[in-house]
């Protein structure tokens, strides 16, 4: 299902309007993710707080949006522009890809809580393509 | 046996009693049309679901998402027995519609994206999980009686 001209037009747009509040929406994705699917807790059994509240939650929403705010730029080329975090995610963090899909789902339900007029059937069709394939690229290297 | 904490169901009585029936439905239904566009294949009877605008404009889409809506109301109302509540919708989903049961969650994906679009930072992430964890038993209820 790859992006036509169209989605990456409005991937773009819609991620100009969101860009003062991207790191919010990806601390609040992670936030829920946590909370509404606990098995991707696993993952962080080395942090001690899991919560909203905790510094560690806020600083990796922060780091993973900013990665998914850098892919809006590399849409052209997604497989080469992720190729070195797909390497981290095969290799060091080995995250079942499945999980990708998980939190995609709590980004597109963090950008509807927070841009309820924006994101609109229009919009959602083209970002949730745009997630797919960010999430294609970092698991292209698992095997 | 499903359980539920009385959070949980104060929760999902909240959502329901902020839900308008009437646009929720037809929203959430025309959106799994136009983001899952194979979903389309259900609804050959329904005329012009070309683009998003067509599909947003439909009437029989609109009469559609209401009684979709109104069933989940019935599963709502019988919160500790839905499995038996959907036995017969169940069967007619299967039996009679076909409908492939992966995309009874992309349904629930959608109306839940327009829930958070209608009640906003409301939409908490501890209300997210009581209204999925519903969706989820719903969407096994509806899936029993594939065989």
């Amino acid at each position: 299902m790859s992006l036509t001209a169209k989605d990456k037009a409005v991937v773009k747009a819609f991620w100009g309007k969101i860009s003062g509040k991207a790191d919010a929406i990806g601390q609040e994705a992670l936030v829920r993710m946590l909370l509404v699917y606990p098995q991707t807790k696993i993952y962080f059994a080395h942090w001690p707080d899991t919560s909203s509240n905790s510094p560690n939650v806020k600083k990796h929403g922060k780091t993973v949006m900013g990665a998914i705010s850098d892919a809006v730029g590399k849409m052209d080329d997604l497989l080469g522009g992720l190729s070195k975090l797909s390497d981290i995610h095969a290799t060091q963090l080995r995250i079942d890809p499945g999980n990708f899909k998980i939190l995609s789902h709590n980004i597109l339900v963090a950008l509807a809580v927070n841009f309820p007029a924006d994101f609109t059937a229009e919009v959602h069709v083209s970002i949730d393509k745009f997630l797919s394939a960010v999430s294609a690229a970092l698991a292209d290297k698992y095997r | 046996m499903v359980v539920w904490t009385e959070q949980e169901r104060a929760f999902i009585q909240e959502i329901f009693g902020k839900l308008n029936y009437e646009e929720a439905g037809p929203k959430a239904l025309s959106r799994v049309l136009i983001v899952y566009p194979w979903t389309q294949r259900y609804f050959g009877s329904f005329g012009n679901l070309c683009n998003s605008e067509a599909i947003i404009k439909n009437p029989k889409v609109a009469a559609h998402g209401k009684v979709v809506l109104r069933g989940l109301d019935r599963a709502m109302k019988n919160m500790d027995d839905i499995k038996n509540t959907y036995k017969e919708l169940s069967v007619l989903h299967s039996e009679k519609l076909h409908v492939d049961p992966d995309n009874f969650k992309l349904l629930a994906d959608c109306l839940t994206i327009v829930i958070a679009t209608s009640m906003g930072t409301s939409f908490t992430p501890e209300k997210q999980a009581a209204w999925q964890k519903f969706l989820a038993v719903v969407v096994s209820a509806l899936c029993r009686q594939y065989y």
